[in-house]
């Protein structure tokens, strides 16, 4: 019988940089950047570091495909060095296969980085064509990520009976929200207050998405380096240390696209994967043992379903905890307290890194107190990459203790 | 006895009233002022002549089995490609037999009616039968041309065989001129034309009683018989002299539709026919004559089974859901007359892989997906793994075909971030009625007016156009239905 991955890894050290517009910087730039704070907060050597995983999605625009890049831009002694992908959850993969290395006795030091570089594209919003294969072009519709994710709040709507007037000031005090938090947050791409009357008289996007409803398409880098319990016990004597209580991952079967049993308006993966992880790390009541997260809104509507699908609010309920400030960065569970995808930025390869990077922070209480959330004991993460009917949701619940 | 089984028609959704292109474009030619009444049929941007001419046959093809059908004449001068078979498009769009002949039918405006009559003669050979013929064009004239104003798009079709027969061919006659009224040569976008005088005083005072006289004389009919003449002639004042000179009753002149639709081009007279079909009553001659570079003249008797076919959309139905194209500008972007500017997300290479369609032209072209023979779930794309978590069923598919069924919209949205040349782009989850589900474009039809819950229907259209390579894309969008029948 498995046992899961609760408490057999412990993350020593991690970097982030600033997410944004970084057209001054290039991928390795941001990689190098990432790994020289981690490897800082880690208070080891490079060549200390036994394997590295790298977590890059859009190589087309990026660094190009394997690991490669990784390996030559931080001058990594002919150590196994592998890539990993998965949409947005590609981040949380390269995190979770340095933790399995980790923990199956492979290798005693690992490092986990995902890096993005967005802004070379010339326009808004994601890169499609021959990123999305031979064939989507064909028969696929012609949509972008915030259609997709719309029509999450048009089958959100329908199936609840909740009218579209209700459910848009709820996508705007979810985005409100992000941008306070990440107006106070330095490393955050997007720094500006924004009203919830603003966000709901915003230009349109997707139907029923505004511009404000979206997160930023951003250039950044993310890091982590995992040891075994030993290790970091001796490394950081007398100190806090971070301990990985789960990390799941469910990947789409193929029924939410073409079979006829799924309303649209959740997320199948983030349920059986959130589930999944309670269990690994032994939580019964998230709701109350969850003490903040960072989970993945690409878009308002996707933060709004997730709330549910993470079994924390009740189903066809999220509308009123969000109005009731459950979420917000002084509420019972924070979410997005550093920005979020919304304003700290979305380099797809980084952001499941980055997410760590704000429970972790969090965690070791290295924030300053007007960012701090209180007893931040148990952070989780949530990525969701593709799109609502075909997607890789991942969890990652990380704490002290 | 042989003749037409069935018809169809297809007119686009959206009109542009000519009095909005003078508007725009009089200015340069105020002698267009006496065109500038009525409206002109105007293909979607992700429309053209085959898939327009794919519409009109889903149309004939109402209530009929497909498998009956062996072979596909397309006529057009305004076909998507000169090498790659149209018809063999529009073959596998609508789901008919691989062992079949297909054709296609160009060069002048009469093709039409000769891609009929060869049609006819076919069936009568008796070495074929069921020949659908399909017609329609997608005809150009520059800004501030005549042809601007008087140019319309629209399709129409005709199964032809020697079953149910619905208007039995009785004869025809045929005249060949080398008759340059209007040309295009191998590269012209725009049609070009000689002066309107000459092809209306030589052109169809000449050409039109002379066929038709000459089919009165071969089949020792008068002009009286009839109780509807078909002929082009979009000039009203040729029109008139031409009824009154070959004795054509106003009421057995029918319609042109100029006012409606506009001069469709190669499908002019079928279209008209069509039109004429569904009013017909037993009994009635029904005489259609084309125009350019020569004339055919076909002549039709209504049989009984007539009433059988009144149930197809025609050309009236497709008249009666129109909706206004309110945006001269817009006519011009969808018919790449003015290179608007849909963004760098455009001008991603899209590569068509040969190879690819090929393997999955079925799919494609045709929409057929798979049925799961253990537990009857359709599933679209064709799987080779059942999809229903509790069957799971490997190997154990069936094809399916999606293009006929009806579906209902899951979710949706209007997408203002996807290049498009009718922003916003609308798509969303189709749950097909009977099982089956998938992420569709949606067409014809304006984000305010969709719900969830709302029933569509499948239409070929085109999906892309790779300029680089010069290919059109087909695939299928959902198009909102009024009403389910």
């Amino acid at each position: 019988m498995a046992e899961g991955i609760k408490d057999k890894v412990a993350i020593i050290g991690m970097g982030c940089t600033k997410f944004g517009e970084r057209w001054e910087s290039s991928a390795e730039d941001l990689m190098v950047e990432a790994f020289v704070e981690c490897l800082e907060d880690a208070g080891i050597e490079k060549k200390e570091i036994q394997a590295a995983y790298l977590g890059t999605h859009f190589d087309e625009v990026n660094v190009g495909k394997a690991a490669l890049p990784l390996a030559m831009t931080l001058k990594l002694p002919y150590i196994p060095v592998t890539r990993a992908e998965n949409y947005c959850a590609t981040a949380t993969e390269a995190f979770r296969a340095a933790c399995y290395s980790v923990a199956s006795g492979a290798y005693d030091i690992v490092l986990a980085l995902g890096v993005e570089k967005l802004k070379d594209t010339g326009y808004g919003g994601l890169p499609g064509g021959a990123a999305m294969g031979t064939t989507a072009f064909m028969i696929g519709p012609n949509r972008t990520a915030p259609g997709a994710f719309a029509q999450l709040a048009t089958a959100y709507s329908a199936k609840w009976g909740i009218p579209m007037d209700k459910i848009k000031p709820a996508m705007a005090h979810i985005s409100a929200k992000s941008h306070a938090n990440g107006a106070i947050n330095p490393k955050a791409h997007l720094r500006r207050v924004v009203t919830e009357e603003q966000i709901m008289a915003a230009p349109m996007i997707a139907y029923p998405l505004g511009l404000f409803d979206c997160c930023g398409v951003s250039d950044g880098s993310a890091a982590a380096i995992v040891t075994t319990p030993e290790i970091a016990r001796s490394l950081k004597k007398n100190q806090d240390i971070v301990w990985v209580k789960a990390l799941q991952i469910s990947v789409s079967s193929g029924e939410e696209s073409i079979y006829t049993n799924w309303d649209g308006a959740h997320l199948v993966t983030t349920r059986k994967a959130s589930q999944k992880a309670y269990e690994e790390a032994g939580i019964k009541d998230p709701r109350e043992e969850i003490s903040m997260m960072e989970v993945h809104d690409c878009f308002s509507i996707t933060e709004l379903v997730t709330y549910e699908d993470l079994h924390i609010s009740p189903k066809g309920g999220a509308i009123d905890d969000i109005m009731n400030g459950f979420y917000d960065l002084h509420g019972q569970i924070p979410c997005q307290v550093d920005g979020g995808l919304k304003c700290y930025g979305h380099p797809i390869g980084a952001s499941g890194l980055r997410m760590l990077y704000a429970m972790y922070e969090q965690v070791l209480e290295r924030i300053p107190e007007e960012r701090k959330v209180k007893n931040a004991r148990m952070g989780m993460t949530h990525n969701l990459g593709g799109v609502p009917h075909a997607n890789v949701a991942s969890i990652a619940i990380i704490g002290r203790d | 006895m042989i003749g037409i089984c069935s018809y169809g028609g297809y007119v686009p959704r959206y009109r542009l009233n000519r009095s909005l292109i003078f508007n725009a474009m009089g200015w340069m030619n105020p002698a267009n002022m006496a065109l500038a009444r009525g409206e002109k049929a105007v293909a979607n941007f992700d429309e053209d002549s085959i898939t327009m001419a794919v519409a009109a046959g889903i149309d004939s093809l109402k209530g009929i089995d497909r498998s009956k059908v062996q072979g596909v004449y397309f006529a057009s001068t305004s076909m998507p490609y000169k090498e790659r078979l149209n018809a063999g498009i529009i073959t596998a769009a609508l789901g008919l037999n691989d062992h079949i002949r297909a054709s296609d039918f160009s060069g002048g405006l009469k093709a039409g009616t000769s891609a009929l009559l060869s049609a006819l003669e076919a069936v009568e050979s008796k070495r074929t039968n069921n020949m659908l013929v399909c017609s329609s064009d997608c005809r150009l004239g520059r800004p501030a041309s005549p042809q601007e104003m008087i140019f319309g798009d629209a399709a129409a079709a005709l199964l032809v065989g020697d079953e149910a027969v619905i208007a039995e061919f009785k004869g025809s006659y045929s005249i060949t001129y080398d008759f340059g009224d209007h040309y295009r040569g191998g590269i012209a976008k725009f049609d070009r034309q000689w002066e309107d005088r000459w092809i209306r005083d030589l052109g169809f005072d000449q050409f039109v009683p002379e066929v038709v006289n000459g089919l009165l004389e071969r089949y020792q009919l008068k002009i009286t018989d009839f109780a509807k003449i078909v002929y082009p002639c979009h000039y009203g004042a040729a029109r008139k002299r031409l009824n009154k000179l070959l004795g054509i009753a106003p009421e057995a002149d029918q319609s042109n539709l100029q006012a409606e639709i506009g001069e469709s081009g190669t499908p002019q007279s079928l279209v008209m026919l069509v039109n004429a079909l569904e009013e017909a009553k037993p009994g009635e001659k029904i005489l259609v004559v084309s125009f350019g570079s020569g004339c055919d003249a076909l002549y039709f008797e209504v049989t009984e089974d007539i009433d059988n076919k009144k149930d197809r959309d025609g050309i009236s139905g497709c008249l009666s859901r129109k909706a206004d194209l309110d945006n001269y500008q817009k006519y011009l972007v969808w018919r790449d007359i003015l290179p608007g500017d849909v963004g760098l997300r455009a001008e991603e290479d899209l590569w068509t892989r040969w190879s690819l369609l090929w393997r999955k032209r079925k799919q494609v072209l045709g929409l057929w997906g798979s049925k799961c023979k253990r537990c009857g779930t359709p599933q679209f794309p064709a799987q080779r793994i059942c999809v229903n978590p509790d069957c799971g069923a490997v190997d154990e598919m069936e094809e399916f075909c999606f293009s006929d069924k009806i579906g209902r919209i899951a979710s949706y949205t209007g997408d203002m971030l996807a290049a498009s040349y009718n922003p916003p782009a609308i798509y969303g989850n189709i749950q097909f009625e009977g099982g089956g589900k998938y992420m569709f474009d949606l067409t014809d039809c304006d984000l305010d007016s969709l719900a969830v819950g709302m029933p569509v229907a499948m239409s070929f259209r085109r999906k892309y156009y790779d300029e680089k390579r010069d290919i059109v894309g087909y695939f299928w969008k959902a198009v909102p239905m009024k009403e389910v029948r």
